[in-house]
């Protein structure tokens, strides 16, 4: 296998409230002999917020994020599942609609770059899984994760709309029935949970107006995995651990349930399992306490 | 093909708990759900209950969950399903909670909601016209196949707000109010826009996890629908200054000054002086080392090309 090379477009969380993401994404890539390029220009994606706001503007800054990726030839990858979306989106609108691009474009060539459409968006997960696959990861497995029942959290924004997911991802992810994850947890040797929330919302984007919501289905999540006999859970947004890590006590106080249930990032699940330290997984920035590491 | 059903069965005159009836059947690739949900009853158990009427989609009264998934009977082929979940399928109502006989559901909620955006033009139409009154194509095309919705209630009971608030209007009742709202004849738009902004029940209360766009058995995306009454909303000028309108405008605030999202001054600028209720959260990141502060803020790199995008290419004013 040729060496593999991403453009990782990390998104603001990952260098602001979950730096443990990007430490472990970048250790997890160390490991694994892939190379990751930094795309330290790119802006916010919007979050999906700026998207109720000004439709235009988040397009000409999402497809300004993936001119850096195609300056440098590369298939852009990302680590939330908010920003996979609101990029591939942005990519699908403009790839799709030459007039809504050249509209783009014209405004991107003010500071001399233009959208081409020529590189791939993909979530982290999928590439891994698609380009340096399932198998080849079972090789790396140092320390197999075969004592931990693991509750895969897939997010809203890495299976549905499952229409683009599909095209964007490269993958035939049922929003209904996902199984990456699961997948990757086995491979890892540890034992997957199922359960009925993994496919859940965590309600994440009303935190800030609907924090009953977002308290309610964040806790029904984490103690129907905990329900399951988890270990831990395990997503790769970044947005769905900071409601199932940092709001863990105050979401399981609003449905009335005490439990402790630690929530990993995708990659440091995957650098538990590799053999990556604790400290270049960042454990020590998780705010539910990972005891078992 | 050999399926197992679990199938939902309670009365709400008799029973106290529902029950699954466990039923084995042959089915074959041209079957749709709706035809298994025939054979139960007349093959099986006369009793059985369910909606459905014209079978061909058009009548929104047939849908059900299948393994958890809103399905419109009659539109859904079994092969698809069992492709999907498996040989061993769970037939149950839309709602568990509104059954009130096996399929059949109260969808009293549903309809109340839907009522509340107006659901019909409002416009001064002269009776007696002397010709046709003609909507060109392009406008037409501005509803986007809003007004292709059967109000089956698939978007609705997908919708995971819909359980947690009982004052969210729900996706099908915003899916119509932007049917009406896209539409060049009506004249409600400002007085339905008012209603989906309002705080609890409105647009702001969606978490955006496309469950709704996911179930439509007709494809309309209500999701999509979702996000141009926000943009309708700062559009027509109707938006209030309050959390929910300020997290969206404050995205942009922040990718002006650091091309990236200042996550401490968005919560900060779109609570105003609630931001205090955050403390104890916020301590508990800082001893973890999840907050950044301002003198350390990162910022993307050629920011410069972002504050100038920013300012040729913005649309919206707040």
């Amino acid at each position: 296998m040729s060496k593999l090379k991403y453009a990782l477009y990390t998104g603001c969380t990952a260098r602001e409230s979950t730096p443990e993401l990007l430490k472990s994404t970048l250790a997890v890539a160390k490991k694994l002999d892939i190379e990751i390029v930094l795309l330290d220009e790119a802006s916010c994606c919007g979050a999906s917020h700026l998207q109720d706001f000004d439709d235009f503007l988040s397009l000409v800054l999402n497809a300004r994020n993936i001119c850096y990726a195609e300056k440098l030839d590369l298939p852009m990858i990302t680590i939330c599942n908010t920003c996979q979306l609101n990029t591939a989106m942005t990519k699908e609108r403009l790839d799709s609609n030459p007039e809504l691009k050249a509209r783009v474009n014209e405004k991107l060539e003010e500071v001399g770059l233009v959208y081409k459409g020529s590189v791939s968006v993909r979530h982290f997960l999928y590439a891994l899984i698609e380009d340096y696959g399932l198998e080849n990861i079972k090789k790396k497995v140092v320390k197999p994760l075969s004592q931990f029942n693991i509750a895969p959290f897939y997010g809203c924004h890495n299976i549905r709309p499952s229409e683009l997911h599909h095209k964007m991802n490269q993958t035939k992810e049922s929003p209904y029935v996902p199984t990456s994850l699961d997948e990757l947890i086995e491979a890892l040797e540890g034992n997957s949970v199922d359960y009925e929330h993994k496919n859940k919302c965590c309600g994440f984007h009303v935190d800030l107006q609907a924090p009953k919501t977002s308290n309610v289905l964040t806790g029904n999540a984490i103690v129907d995995a905990f329900d399951n006999d988890a270990d831990f859970m395990v997503t790769p947004c970044p947005l769905c651990h900071l409601n199932l890590d940092v709001k863990q006590k105050a979401a399981l106080k609003t449905v009335n349930r005490e439990a402790k249930l630690p929530v990993l990032h995708l990659p440091q699940m995957i650098g538990l399992a590799l053999g990556c330290t604790p400290d270049e997984l960042g454990i020590r920035h998780n705010v539910t306490e990972v005891d078992f590491v | 093909m050999k399926v197992t059903l679990k199938v939902f069965r309670f009365n709400a005159e008799t029973d106290y708990l529902p029950h699954y009836d466990t039923i084995e059947m042959e089915v074959d690739e041209k079957d749709v759900v709706l035809d298994v949900l025939n054979r139960i009853k007349w093959e099986h158990d006369g009793s059985f209950t369910y909606r459905r009427s014209c079978r061909h989609g058009i009548c929104g009264s047939c849908a059900i969950k299948v393994n958890g998934r809103s399905t419109l009977a009659c539109k859904e082929r079994m092969v698809d399903m069992i492709e999907l979940f498996g040989e061993e399928l769970r037939l149950e109502p839309l709602s568990k909670k509104r059954a009130i006989k096996d399929m059949v559901i109260d969808k009293a909620d549903f309809w109340q909601k839907y009522e509340k955006v107006i659901p019909w033009l409002v416009a001064e139409i002269d009776e007696h016209p002397q010709m046709e009154n003609i909507i060109p194509p392009e406008e037409a095309e501005k509803l986007e196949e809003a007004d292709y919705c059967i109000q089956c209630g698939c978007c609705y009971y997908a919708c995971p707000v819909i359980e947690v608030n009982e004052d969210y209007l729900g996706p099908a009742a915003f899916e119509k109010a932007f049917r009406f709202t896209a539409d060049v004849r009506d004249h409600a738009k400002k007085e339905r826009l008012e209603i989906v902004d309002t705080l609890g029940q409105g647009v702001w209360d969606c978490v955006k996890c496309f469950e709704c766009t996911e179930a439509c058995p007709k494809e309309i995306d209500p999701f999509g629908k979702i996000t141009k009454l926000h943009l309708q909303i700062f559009e027509e000028g109707v938006a209030k200054d309050n959390v929910a309108t300020r997290h969206a405008v404050g995205f942009k605030k922040s990718i002006k000054k650091y091309g990236l999202l200042d996550e401490g001054m968005l919560v900060a600028y779109s609570e105003g002086l609630a931001v205090f209720k955050h403390i104890p959260e916020a301590f508990e990141m800082w001893k973890k080392g999840k907050i950044v502060m301002p003198w350390n803020m990162p910022k993307s790199k050629n920011l410069d090309e972002i504050k100038k995008l920013i300012d040729i290419a913005s649309t919206a004013k707040f």
